[in-house]
């Protein structure tokens, strides 16, 4: 029966989707929230009909409702376990990784030597499955959020170092000579030209590190840790088969994620506002 | 010429690592002389920090060394073989690559083609992506053990979650790309097959589909590299014993730092091949299309 009613409302979520996407309204910011929020809604009603209609043992998969109650019920580890994970492990080490490989791509910049030899050796270390050195930080500083801060570090350093070094190179030539012909000096080219211009491509980068962040973060953990955080104690409650804490968990990380991904969008468009890509909107 | 910055830039490497790894073991050394009531010299220093069996950092060369060992040291079905292990790990990334790719294709195939799904789909998929995988791992593990889906497909278990990680990672950068792809034709090659009066299925397999061929190889470089990731993420937290994320972790545990300096650099060369076999790929079809230079 729950089954059929989810199915139910499923269909009528689609429906009344189809009919806000056709219709001339679609355009409008609450309709563009409206849309993916009531496909989320009815995702939510087919996985609780679905597992109370079928009884899905809650080994497989809890209910949204439990999940819910989990949440509640573990409020204050929950948060212990974001402090230490989020932001001591993730978000300490992306600001200090990417603020370091901004430093560095200006370095690379004005070296032509060093754009030369780097750049390549940067590209290729990008696509290398960086969170191998997961182990490695964690024998060097230890079990506590330093070492998940120095993986966070490693991995978000070189995709910014690259989007930051293609984005130095953005301005064209015109711009730069006509800062010439004003006398201007190296600096006062980079502060008011190219590190302007090189901001669409820095967020890039960033958007990057902030997902790579927290998956550095996360899986450090499995290679040690002191009793707390996300990484420790999804593992462990997994083996306790407490699977409510377990999506618990899941459902912080994803919005704490989530959260995190979102903040960097609105500070990039706060300040790429006037980047093509942004003034459509 | 053009490759002369690279080598001097690697050379650094090798040096400042040579000079990190005297400075970072010395403490071992220190450590032996005091016991010993030895006198630390130089060379005493120099000497002890390249062939320590358990060094805060290997030197270069006893990373090759152990390299070495284990591609080429051992029986390839060896459980000490890189070879093996790399194995395992590269038929979970190439599943889940190809898994991975083909929900990619086809969820942008449907976005491009209903706005109900450009509207309501899109935005979970960038959502699914700010999820921290390695937060789900473990989960996918439990449940592709419970609900023994590789026993049915004759495959382990462990596999069949390494793919579905792998999978997740990679299916996203092939969404993206697929997804400008197919929106690059512009309206007037779409309106001439109009007044040519091609069906839409025509319409994407003679221009939609040639025209985001492009797109789709760029993506896939980063596909591959993304579904390796995974696939090493999948092996910490299933307690694995086989695969190179596996091999990372018995290093970690058993404290041999050099095991884990091969298991990442056996990682890294492994990525650098399939990065190299994406592209002599992409340069064949482009070419059989006729297209590029």
């Amino acid at each position: 029966m729950s089954i059929l009613i989810a199915i139910g409302f499923w269909l009528v979520a689609w429906g009344i989707n189809a009919w806000l996407a056709g219709s001339r309204y679609s355009g409008r910011r609450a309709v563009r929230i409206a849309i993916p929020g009531l496909f989320g809604l009815a995702i939510l009603v087919l996985w609780q009909g679905v597992v109370t209609g079928l009884a899905v043992p809650e080994v497989i998969l809890p209910a949204p409702s439990r999940i819910g109650g989990a949440i509640v019920a573990n409020l204050p580890t929950l948060w212990i376990d974001f402090v230490q994970t989020i932001l001591k492990g993730g978000l300490s080490g992306y600001l200090l990784g990417t603020s370091s490989a901004v430093v560095v791509s200006i370095l690379v910049d004005r070296v032509p030597f060093l754009r030369n030899g780097l750049l390549p050796i940067g590209n290729f270390v990008a696509a290398l499955p960086i969170v191998g050195v997961a182990p490695i930080m964690v024998m060097w500083f230890g079990f506590d959020w330093q070492s998940k801060a120095a993986v966070v570090v490693v991995m978000v350093f070189f995709p910014v170092l690259i989007n930051m070094v293609a984005g130095l190179s953005a301005s064209d030539r015109m711009q730069r000579d006509l800062m010439a012909t004003w006398g201007a000096s190296y600096w006062q080219t980079l502060i008011k030209l190219r590190l302007p211009a090189a901001m669409p491509f820095l967020f890039n980068g960033l958007k990057i590190a902030a997902t790579l962040a927290l998956i550095g973060a996360i899986v450090a953990e499995n290679f040690g840790s002191p009793t707390l955080g996300m990484g420790f104690r999804i593992s462990t409650a997994v083996g306790q088969l407490a699977l409510p804490l377990v999506w618990a968990e899941i459902a912080v990380a994803a919005l704490a994620g989530s959260v995190f991904y979102g903040l960097v969008v609105v500070v990039e468009r706060a300040v790429t506002f006037w980047h093509p890509s942004q003034r459509g909107r | 010429m053009k490759y002369g910055p690279v080598i001097g830039i690697l050379a650094v490497i090798v040096a400042l690592w040579y000079g990190a790894c005297i400075w970072l073991n010395a403490a071992w050394t220190y450590d032996q002389a005091a016991r010993n009531g030895n006198l630390v010299t130089i060379s005493l220093l120099l000497s002890d920090a390249m062939v320590q069996k358990r060094p805060v950092l290997p030197a270069p060369h006893q990373v090759v060394q152990e390299l070495w060992r284990g591609i080429v040291g051992y029986s390839i079905t060896s459980k000490k073989s890189l070879v093996y292990h790399g194995y395992v790990t590269l038929i979970a990334t190439f599943w889940g690559f190809l898994l991975g790719t083909g929900l990619g294709v086809v969820m942008a195939m449907g976005i491009v083609r209903s706005r109900t799904l450009d509207l309501g789909l899109m935005p979970w998929a960038i959502i699914s992506q700010t999820v921290p995988v390695v937060a789900i791992a473990p989960m996918i593990v439990v449940l592709s053990n419970s609900l023994g889906f590789g026993d049915h497909l004759g495959v382990s278990n462990a596999l069949v979650s390494k793919t579905i990680i792998a999978a997740y990672l990679s299916y996203f950068p092939v969404l993206v790309g697929m997804i400008k792809g197919l929106r690059s034709p512009d309206q007037m090659q779409l309106d001439q097959l109009k007044t040519y009066g091609a069906s839409e299925l025509q319409g994407f397999w003679l221009l939609r589909f040639p025209s985001s061929v492009p797109y789709l190889f760029a993506s896939l470089k980063v596909g591959i590299a993304a579904s390796l990731v995974g696939a090493i993420v999948g092996e910490l937290p299933t307690g694995a014993i086989e695969g190179l994320g596996a091999r990372m972790l018995i290093g970690s545990q058993f404290g041999s730092p050099i095991i884990v300096w091969a298991a990442l650099f056996a990682a890294a060369i492994l990525a650098g091949m399939l990065i190299i076999l994406v592209r002599l790929l992409e340069t064949l079809v482009i070419r059989r299309m006729g297209v590029g230079a």
